[in-house]
């Protein structure tokens, strides 16, 4: 059976269930098509930072438009997600560090931006008294913070459901084509038909732009977390390192998340992922020196989600450059959970209205169109 | 008795001292093969033979002559040259083979070109309302203290449940002096017909003997109320009464402790984390893993021995630990098969110990009442989420256990479900009319035992660890 939608959106992480649910209240009728279930890879088992602090600078509008939806996000999705905004901290280990958060925070200034402020050690030590005293400062983002990823994940799709999305669950999309001027994909047994196509894919994406003959330069890549038992309550804010692979997060429950960026190996095809203990050891080793506190602590679990990482560490964000109705949303690079509201809602009006007010230029696929992929 | 691993690769790597491990490390050593032997406990034995070499409980007749048998399979292997480590947690293991373990306050990798998971048997959770109570716990729990301590219970004592396992611990527990005022026993009356096929083979087996005298024992000196149909803890702050329905009859019984036991299922954390495809075995009500004959699973290289791999006890556990092994020596130093028992003799054995498990299975199989439970009772126990909880959650949208930690942090605990893996799965198939298979088990993780994280700042760093701070 053929079924025609207004949509047809490919991935169910966080960014094509936020696409599914803006499309939604522009009154489009999407079709939200999911291999596994929604949230199950990166969207649904990452560190869940929701950070506008230390990104690169061709992404901090997108970051600044989703952080304005994040506040609001009980409004819109009926559901806290987790979230709160206890600032994020980063965190320089020397002064040599401190100098170069000192450069970064003119920099951003005199482009603008004001959300990330330098800070000194008292007030480093004010927002996170656990920090070694041998830290110098940082950068706080005060709004900034954490939400819950698999619980965020699920509530957009949820809503998007309500509002008319249709969400096919446990299929692939596949036999992907353009036929008369509309994008056809097959799943299970249905045919679905739209004037728009969505790649949302996440570590599928860059699979799915080269079948459609977009090559982009994209690995796939499964940043490693672990988490610790209840410890009693001593950090508010996230924190991350500037010159170490950390993030640290410690719940209204006790446990605290540890991440940073050390990668486990993906086996994309049996959804699975082998960890690097030796990465793990670093992370715990870092958290040793950074916070004594969490010397007695003990590890309950670890685990990996799996994601697309490109060659210069940002999106591919935008209309393709090579078909009309081909849109991508994909490659967040380790960094895409805070962007997933704000991408979803500038991906609606690129759909509906042709363009956005936001700036996404840099993050477009045609910057690797010079390239050989 | 060292603290850690002399090599830093092995032939073998067998993981559990009871009696699937302790039979397979003897064969293997003995076949020349390096190999290590981890076990989580301070001597060996496994929970069936737990301190065999140390109890101070040493009158033969009080914990029975299948718990003394142990003694010769540990003799068997301390000569056939085995390196065995005990208090020894394996909290990792990966498809290379690679085995982390904590020993000694540290942390240690070790390399296997093959694997056998001798992991045994958990105690499948009875969640009644009130099991959580300060005063209620596992038979399995009760047993340890009085095979490692001599400890019994003392004030008013009440079992509650299911299985050989019921019936031997209060046999032990009177033995010792302990009391029991009464035994509430849950087996659906119903079940003794569709077990009565299996009658025969089952009256055949050294079981039959044991198990019906055993009863004969217990019964002489203890109340024991059968068909019980409901069972609650009750108690402010604490167990104070047992309420149960018998015969439609509501009663009443005072406790200080409550003993909860309905038999026991393949312990799976380990295999699963390493990532062994496992099914949903519908006779014992469990997952177990898919095996081939020689305890081959999914993994290449990586096999399991004993109840780990579906329930059969402890001789079944000995010779599959023994054919496990062949399995290995087959593979790994085929000129020594000729000193084994063949695949023939072994595989007879084997049919042997499983005589009469049909029946067992049947017979014992746990009414749906007690595995399922509904309303306020306590599921999950590490993050207390209830049965109406997880209702709730699969009516907006939970389809499955690991969707369930989305939205109640359900298995996320210490106990990595261990303690209600099998309940959610149940639960949430009855649920959404599915079956346990299509609703699947929570993914489990590493580590499979929490590891501290100091001792994981301490492993050694390794030139990946070292060059990935360079880049970041």
């Amino acid at each position: 059976m053929t079924i025609a939608r207004d949509a047809i959106i490919v991935g169910g992480g966080i960014h094509g269930c936020s696409t599914a649910l803006h499309l939604c209240l522009r009154r489009l009728k999407p079709v939200l098509i999911v291999k596994d279930y929604a949230g199950r890879h990166a969207s649904g088992v990452n560190a869940g930072g929701v950070r506008q602090l230390a990104r690169h600078v061709a992404e901090i509008p997108l970051s600044i438009r989703s952080m304005g939806i994040w506040e609001g996000i009980r409004d819109l999705l009926d559901d806290d997600c987790g979230f709160d905004s206890h600032g994020q901290v980063l965190v320089a280990e020397s002064d040599a560090e401190l100098d170069a958060c000192r450069v970064r925070v003119a920099d951003l200034n005199e482009r603008g931006f004001t959300h990330e402020e330098l800070i000194d050690g008292p007030e480093l030590r004010r927002l996170a008294p656990a920090v070694a005293e041998t830290c110098p400062g940082g950068i706080v983002s005060r709004r900034d913070g954490a939400a819950s990823p698999a619980q965020t994940t699920t509530a957009f799709r949820r809503k998007a459901e309500a509002l008319g999305a249709t969400v096919r669950e446990g299929f692939p999309a596949t036999n992907l084509r353009r036929e008369q001027g509309l994008w056809r994909v097959d799943v299970g047994s249905d045919t679905y038909e739209a004037p728009v196509l969505v790649n949302a894919a996440g570590a599928w994406g860059g699979r799915l732009a080269a079948m459609l003959g977009e090559s982009v330069p994209v690995e796939t890549v499964a940043p490693m977390l672990m988490i610790t038992s209840r410890v009693p309550h001593f950090i508010d804010p996230v924190v991350i390192l500037r010159g170490r692979k950390l993030s640290f997060k410690q719940f209204a429950n006790g446990t605290v998340l540890i991440g940073g960026g050390y990668l486990a190996t993906p086996d994309q095809d049996r959804n699975e992922t082998i960890l690097d203990w030796g990465g793990l050891a670093q992370s715990a080793r870092t958290v040793h020196d950074v916070f004594p506190i969490m010397r007695g602590a003990t590890i309950m679990r670890a685990w990996a989600g799996i994601e697309a990482r490109t060659r210069d560490d940002l999106p591919v964000f935008g209309p393709s450059a090579v078909h009309d109705g081909l849109f991508h949303q994909f490659g967040f690079s380790l960094h895409g959970f805070q962007l997933g509201p704000g991408a979803g809602a500038v991906m609606a009006e690129l759909i509906v209205d042709g363009g956005t007010q936001t700036h996404i230029r840099d993050i477009s696929i045609r910057r690797f169109q010079s390239s050989t992929p | 008795m060292t603290a850690a691993p002399k090599q830093e690769t092995y032939d073998v790597v067998v993981i559990g001292a009871g009696p699937a491990g302790l039979a397979a490390a003897a064969v293997t050593a003995k076949a020349g093969l390096s190999t290590l032997l981890l076990d989580e406990n301070a001597g060996p034995g496994g929970q069936v033979w737990r301190s065999v070499m140390s109890t101070p409980v040493i009158a033969p007749d009080k914990l029975g002559a299948d718990y003394w048998s142990g003694k010769a399979l540990v003799e068997e292997l301390a000569a056939s040259g085995a390196e065995i480590l005990h208090r020894a947690t394996v909290w990792s293991l990966d498809k290379a083979l690679d085995v982390g373990f904590s020993v000694g306050g540290g942390s240690a990798f070790v390399n296997a070109r093959r694997v056998i998971i001798a992991t045994g048997a958990l105690e499948r959770p009875l969640p009644i309302p009130g099991w959580t109570l300060p005063g209620v716990m596992t038979a399995g729990a009760a047993q340890t203290m009085l095979k490692s301590s001599g400890l019994v219970p003392s004030g008013q004592t009440v079992l509650a449940g299911q299985g050989p396992l019921l019936w031997l611990l209060a046999a032990q527990i009177l033995r010792l002096g302990g009391c029991i005022d009464r035994i509430l026993e849950t087996t659906d009356r119903r079940n003794w017909l569709t077990a009565l096929p299996h009658a025969l083979s089952f009256l055949a087996s050294p079981y039959a003997l044991k198990g019906l005298s055993l009863i004969r024992e217990v019964r002489g000196k203890v109340r024991v109320v059968s068909g019980v149909t409901e069972l609650a803890a009750a108690g402010d702050g604490m167990l104070q009464s047992v309420r149960y329905v018998a015969a439609g009859k509501r009663e009443t019984v005072s406790a200080d402790l409550l003993l909860l036991h309905q038999g026991v299922v393949p312990n799976v954390n380990l295999a699963m984390s390493a990532g062994v495809d496992h099914r949903w075995d519908e006779r014992q009500l469990c997952w177990s893993p898919v095996c081939d004959a020689d305890g081959g699973t999914s993994v290449a290289g990586l096999a399991i021995a004993g109840d780990g791999a579906g329930i059969g006890g402890a001789a079944a556990a000995i010779a599959s630990g023994r054919i496990a092994a062949r399995g290995v020596v087959a593979a790994l130093a085929p000129s020594r098969l000729a000193s084994l028992p063949s695949k023939d003799q072994l595989a007879a054995a084997l049919d042997r110990a499983t005589l009469g498990r049909a029946f067992l299975d049947v017979l014992y199989r746990p009414s749906k009442s007690f595995r399922v439970p509904s309303g306020d009772t306590i599921v999950c126990r590490c993050e207390e989420v209830t049965a109406q909880d997880i209702l709730q959650s699969v009516a907006i949208g939970a389809t499955g256990p690991n969707q369930l930690k989305a939205y109640r942090r359900a298995g996320m605990g210490p106990c990595q479900g261990r303690l209600c893996g099998l309940t959610v799965t149940e639960l949430m198939a009855e649920t959404r009319g599915k079956t346990p298979q299509e609703i699947g088990y929570y993914r489990l993780r590493a580590p499979v035992k929490p590891i501290a994280l100091s001792e994981l700042a301490a492993l050694p760093k390794t030139e990946e660890a070292v060059s990935a701070v360079v880049r970041g």
